[in-house]
């Protein structure tokens, strides 16, 4: 094991077992939101322990450890190969040690081989950067919410929704709609509006490096994000779908150039266990800063 | 909260209602989508398996062996459950199973499956893998693990406690269908 192979141990170990703050901010409001002796309290207290005991036992908060997706910000000249062996090490030990459940299934034999890695994953995505600094970023999505992501071809006559911001609007809250209780929420949703289909669901998940409680730099995004977020805690799914008052606890919505021919919204949904964190990179590979 | 204690009879399963919460004591068996498609072609329980009068848990755990050798579960929430709606009815049917523990609700086969046959779903807390884990003291032995893998696996756990809440009862009402329809109206008004 190297140093940087050991950063990325403890980056996967602490984004399974401890919710970052904004998260958890998030959840402690929705749980005081929820009406006294209704099953969407007792739900939203369940999770409120879980989150408690996952930090202090420092196991998985979900045992569905998700897609592990890595977001590397390098300067040029960084070892992305030597990143990716360090990744797959420090991945194949923090399965061997039940931080993350042997997850990776081939898909044609559904042969497991219990490591994680193979092909499509890790899932390592690197972006260069001016600045000399290395930080990587690291997301566990879950395959429950990963499954109620929705993707939509606009115009969509069914949903009345046109190439416009009303038309995105009508998307995203059929979305919320289909998914109901079936993503674990109170969800967080990312969204991209345009891209092509591959571009449009990446960008969309890029949203969920955003902190919770940030603002959109656009202003016409950042009114539809308030407006999905409080439309869709008007419509009493709930916490797992029980009924109740926060269905969403979020919505971050990007935006990327189309083709003339082509107006696709692409909505993640992140369930309520969002496992992120990210760590600033020393010279050597140690973690000089945690990111959230 | 209504303790349920394994194996239920079919009286016991028929008194509840949608909206209760309930705590299970006893065994329970994990399968998921492998198992499913597995029992649907024809496949048979292993020796030791049984699910007559019992629960079946949508789960794929995390398992580790301790320094002794032997399995301890360090997080077990639910899986998404729809995705077994076209086998559980049958399952349901010849295995004779009391309920089904998962998460998100499942459809109108297994709605009516359960209705004709005595059975409920019970919805646990998705994601709440630790406090879930805590209620199981043992596992006794897990079936299929090369098979399948260890989260598709049919594991053994004894449990106590274990909480979960009444989505689907077995006079044909569903929490899901209702939370459907009462949020597609509200949308439709916010349109």
């Amino acid at each position: 094991m190297n140093v940087l192979s050991d950063s990325l141990l403890e980056l996967i170990r602490r984004a399974s077992a401890e919710i970052p703050d904004d998260v958890h901010r998030a959840i402690l409001a929705a749980l005081e939101r929820e009406k006294q002796g209704t099953i969407a309290q007792s739900a939203m207290k369940i999770i409120e322990r879980n989150i408690a005991m996952a930090k202090t036992k420092s196991q998985p908060i979900c045992q569905d450890t998700g897609t592990i997706i890595f977001y590397v910000q390098c300067p040029a000249g960084f070892d992305q190969i030597g990143f990716e062996d360090a990744a797959r090490g420090a991945v194949k030990l923090a399965t061997v040690k039940g931080f993350l459940r042997q997850n990776s299934v081939d898909s044609l034999t559904g042969a497991n081989d219990g490591t994680n890695v193979g092909p499509g994953s890790p899932v390592i995505h690197f972006h260069q950067q001016r600045s000399p600094e290395a930080e990587v970023r690291l997301v566990l999505k879950g395959g429950g919410c990963e499954n109620v992501g929705a993707q939509y071809s606009l115009p969509n006559e069914k949903l009345k929704a046109s190439r416009d911001l009303d038309g995105c609007r009508r998307a995203i809250l059929d979305a919320v709609l289909q998914a109901q209780g079936k993503g674990c929420g109170p969800g967080i949703l990312g969204v991209c509006i345009g891209g092509d289909r591959a571009t449009g669901y990446e960008f969309s998940k890029e949203q969920f490096l955003r902190p919770l409680d940030d603002h959109n730099p656009n202003p016409e995004l950042e009114r539809l994000e308030q407006d999905i977020l409080s439309t869709a805690n008007k419509l009493g799914i709930g916490p797992m779908g029980f009924g109740g008052q926060t269905t969403l606890l979020a919505t971050k919505i990007g935006v990327l150039n189309r083709l003339p021919a082509s107006y696709f919204v692409s909505v993640s949904y992140m369930c309520w266990a969002y496992r992120r964190q990210g760590i600033a990179l020393g010279s050597n590979g140690d973690i000089r800063k945690w990111l959230y | 909260m209504i303790t349920l204690a394994t194996p239920v009879t079919e009286a016991a399963v028929r008194a509840l209602k949608v909206g209760d919460e309930v705590a299970i004591t006893g065994t329970l068996f994990t399968g998921r989508d492998a198992v499913h498609k597995y029992l649907h072609d024809g496949g048979q329980l292993p020796a030791g398996v049984s699910l007559r009068g019992g629960f079946l848990y949508h789960c794929g755990p995390v398992v580790i062996k301790d320094q002794q050798g032997n399995w301890r579960c360090v997080a077990a929430g639910p899986t998404t459950s729809i995705r077994e709606e076209p086998y559980q009815w049958q399952i349901i049917r010849d295995l004779g199973l009391r309920g089904i523990i998962g998460k998100g609700g499942m459809g109108d086969k297994t709605l009516a499956a359960c209705k004709d046959y005595g059975c409920v779903y019970l919805h646990a807390v998705g994601g709440a893998a630790q406090v879930l884990a805590e209620c199981i003291h043992k596992v006794p032995n897990v079936y299929f693990m090369e098979q399948f893998g260890a989260p598709e696996a049919i594991w053994e756990f004894e449990v106590a406690g274990f909480p979960a809440v009444v989505t689907m009862d077995a006079h044909g009402n569903s929490l899901h269908k209702e939370v459907f329809a009462a949020s597609q109206a509200e949308l439709a008004r916010n349109l």
